[in-house]
């Protein structure tokens, strides 16, 4: 009884009609998304304007293009169009994640866990059959499929699941539930907000009821959107959370890829009303196609993707958690910290100079961070001890090249995480130009001094 | 079903596009008074200071055409009092980067330090300069004045010379009154547009990059770390260059002065910081209570007593700056550690705390 309800059938076929519109709205949010960050004027603040970049470790030959770098937010934002209106579906969604891949990987300044989702969900769109049904792939062909697969749909729900509840375990730390931190630094502070801004947002009650609650929704969303009954009141709550924290914090997009993505959980018979909608009020086309019934995939297709997915969701499901293989305070550290939903949990800024020694005179002088970093990347980097070291290298090289002798480089750093006084944050005798790049504990991070620990995961 | 999707829909987008237009500031009456806040530093700092500042400009002005008139020993002095009086006051005040003084470059016009001598010479030289022009703006302010006061010739006989005998007195003369007259202009320009800005001033609170207290908040910091820590101290104390640059310190051609403008620059930064009044005892709203209301006392602590730390440091040293680096730059670089703890205590301790949306970063979060 118990491995049955556990056994999955890879064989059932369900309704495209769910995974068209998640490709269609996927798609518009993805092309709105790189006309936003253009229309900001992004692309050259980001990208262009610094002269140095911060890079992934083993990516650092990933670099913005000059004036290149338009075309390529062009050919993303132009895929993203072609994914959603499904034409050319295959080449289409590949293009869209290699380059929006690129764009991420040009700069890790600018990293966000939904920048990383939008990487991981095109990922799985590339094997997806979303062109199947109600897409411009299936009416140049004169032929779509009503049924797909139904592990297709469901991979998707999966990733939403994984994401929502190592959202929430991740929230299980004393910091969040019993501090409130960081919601108690953020929410006074949006005390001009209409209506609640002076009152709610100032309530210390509000603070921790926002901070359990949002730990609440992570863990449990998952369940109320899988189980049919609780549906669509989880929905509700779903529009409900994300608008709220689009009102409270500037997260741009995330919010509306998500109230949509959350779609996906519904059965077909909204997502064909949604499609007779187009078909009638936009398209207004009455093309009637021949309607096949059932999307295969080959044996040896089926195979490859599935045992693909099976890695790949391993993967997901490990990689939040190699933190733990790490010694230290993991928010102190950041080491594990990123790509594992850990999101808003800290509110961290830093002080950090260098500077510059002649080791065998021990003649020195300070760097001023603004002749080489944005203020951007100034303040990212004051606070993310793989920043520190990647920028401690670049000065090395940097004033090697220019001439200097046995260059050492030191840094003076401060930082204050969670409403707690800023202490030492790196070892200020230690050399670190000296010291790899690598993803083995950094030794040279001070140990968390505050008297404020942080427990839990 | 999708009745109910399409209801949900519209109201979103409704209540999104309410939100986002909401026009009505309300009046901010919560915990903590930013209000109070900025009608204590427009009112009893920043004005004060300004009216202050402005008059002695007036004296210093009234000064140099006296001179200009009779260019002998006692008119000099005088000029030489009336400028370092100014000058003192200027360091209350340079820190107020907002309104009409920043879209002006206020500061700029008024203190870039060190001087480009040759500029000033071939201007002089020439007869002919737009002052208005930004490469100019070192050769002009306080320290152009310093330097046609004390630093034209090695003695005082050798400096009236070129006001009185040298063949182009006259040019020297008008170099004189055209900078005091762009002083002046410039400083009855941003006094004036202050004071009648002032309850737009004061009124402006909300959370936002372009918003009074953000804004005030951003250039104070800046200020503390640029034109105080870097540019009185580290620069010329060699703290950003291979060796010590003693001529970049702030009055380098008066050069015993350095110590006492920089006190006051400091002073001014801490009396911001506690709401003192200018040139009193009595204190206001601050960023200091602000913290204390965040349950922030321990920032609001360190900060201060930081401060006065700093300020003991900075007394130890030589009056002159130069002679202090030339003789004992430790000293120096001591100092410099000191305002540098302060500045992790404001940018990122006060400014966390706050949590304001500073104006150079407006990407995205997650």
């Amino acid at each position: 009884m118990f491995m049955k309800r556990f056994k999955y059938n890879f064989k059932e076929q369900t309704n495209a009609a769910p995974l068209a519109i998640f490709r269609l709205f996927f798609g518009l949010m993805m092309f709105a998304s790189i006309l936003r960050f253009w229309a900001k004027g992004w692309i050259e603040k980001l990208y262009l304007v610094p002269k140095f970049h911060f890079s992934y470790f083993g990516f650092s030959w990933v670099k913005p293009i000059g004036d290149y770098t338009y075309l390529l937010f062009i050919i993303c934002g132009v895929s993203a169009i072609f994914v959603a209106i499904g034409y050319k579906y295959r080449v289409a969604i590949i293009t869209f994640f290699l380059s929006f891949l690129y764009i991420e990987l040009m700069d890790k300044t600018t990293y966000l866990n939904h920048y990383y989702f939008i990487s991981i969900v095109s990922f799985l769109l590339i094997f997806l059959p979303a062109n199947a049904y109600f897409s411009l792939d299936a009416f140049v062909q004169k032929k779509q499929y009503k049924l797909v697969p139904k592990w297709t749909i469901d991979s998707i729900k999966l990733m939403l699941v994984i994401i929502y509840l190592t959202a929430g375990f991740v929230k299980l730390n004393s910091d969040w539930l019993f501090r409130a931190m960081p919601l108690k630094i953020w929410l006074p502070s949006k005390y001009d907000l209409p209506f609640i801004g002076e009152n709610l947002m100032q309530q210390n009650w509000f603070h921790f009821a926002m901070s359990w609650s949002g730990m609440l929704y992570d863990l449990a969303i998952p369940f109320l959107l899988l189980y049919k009954r609780t549906r669509f009141v989880a929905f509700l709550f779903v529009v409900f959370f994300h608008v709220f924290t689009r009102l409270l914090f500037p997260i741009g997009m995330f919010p509306y890829i998500m109230i949509v993505s959350a779609l996906i959980f519904f059965d077909a018979t909204l997502h064909n009303k949604i499609i007779n909608f187009i078909k009638k009020h936009i398209i207004k086309s009455k093309t009637i196609l021949l309607l096949e019934p059932n999307f295969h995939f080959s044996k040896l297709k089926s195979k490859v993707v599935l045992s693909l997915f099976a890695v790949f969701f391993a993967i997901q499901m490990l990689l939040p958690w190699r933190s733990l293989l790490y010694p230290g305070e993991l928010f102190w550290t950041e080491e594990g910290y990123r790509f594992s939903w850990r999101v808003m949990l800290m509110e961290k800024a830093g002080s950090t100079n260098f500077k510059i020694v002649n080791l065998n005179s021990g003649a020195s002088f300070r760097v001023n961070n603004t002749d080489f970093l944005t203020s951007f990347q100034e303040k990212q980097m004051s606070y993310q001890p793989d920043f520190i070291l990647e920028y401690a290298h670049f000065l090395g090289d940097h004033f090697t090249k220019q001439g200097y002798n046995n260059v050492g480089v030191f840094a003076t750093s401060y930082v204050a995480l969670n409403g707690r006084l800023s202490t030492r944050f790196i070892n200020e005798k230690v050399d670190l130009y000296q010291q790899k790049v690598s993803f083995t504990h950094k030794k040279w991070i001070l140990p968390f001094q505050s008297q404020i620990k942080i427990k839990g995961i | 079903m999708f009745r109910k999707f399409l209801v949900l829909f519209v109201s979103i987008i409704t209540f999104l596009a309410c939100s986002s237009s909401e026009e009505i500031t309300p009046t901010i009456i919560d915990g903590f008074d930013r209000n109070a806040l900025l009608e204590n530093i427009a009112d009893n700092i920043i004005i004060p200071a300004y009216e202050d500042f402005s008059g002695k400009m007036n004296a210093l002005k009234t000064a140099g055409d006296t001179f200009s008139t009779a260019p002998n020993q006692s008119n000099l002095e005088a000029l030489r009092v009336s400028w370092f009086a100014a000058y003192k006051t200027w360091q209350h005040i340079e820190m107020f980067d907002i309104g009409k003084a920043e879209e002006l470059q206020f500061k700029f016009y008024m203190n870039i330090y060190p001087v480009t001598v040759s500029d000033i010479e071939d201007n002089i030289t020439n007869g002919s300069y737009d002052l208005n022009s930004v490469n100019n703006q070192d050769a002009q302010g306080f320290p152009a004045l310093d330097y046609l006061l004390h630093g034209l010739a090695d003695s005082d006989a050798a400096i009236l010379e070129k006001f009185t005998i040298a063949e182009d007195n006259d040019n020297y003369k008008n170099y004189l009154i055209a900078i005091l007259n762009q002083m002046n202009t410039l400083t009855t320009s941003v006094v004036s547009d202050f004071k009648a800005q002032r309850n737009a001033f004061v009124i402006s609170t909300e959370n936002t990059a372009t918003s009074s207290v953000n804004k005030l908040i951003n250039d104070y910091i800046f200020y503390y770390e640029k034109g105080l820590r870097a540019n009185k101290f580290g620069i010329p104390a060699g703290v950003f260059s291979e060796n010590a640059l003693p001529e970049k310190v702030e009055g380098q051609y008066k050069n015993d002065v350095s110590k006492e403008l920089a006190l006051d620059a400091l002073t001014a930064v801490q009396n911001l910081f506690e709401g003192r009044h200018y040139n009193a005892a009595t204190t206001g709203v601050s960023f200091k209570d602000y913290l204390v209301k965040l349950n922030r006392t321990d920032i609001a602590t360190s900060t201060s007593d930081q401060f006065d730390i700093a300020g003991s440091q900075v007394e130890k040293l030589d009056n002159s700056f130069a002679a202090q680096i030339d003789t004992d730059n430790t000293a120096m670089t001591m100092a410099y550690d000191e305002l540098q703890k302060a500045v992790v205590l404001l940018k990122v301790d006060m400014l966390q705390a706050f949590n304001v949306s500073i104006d150079y970063v407006d990407a995205d979060g997650d």
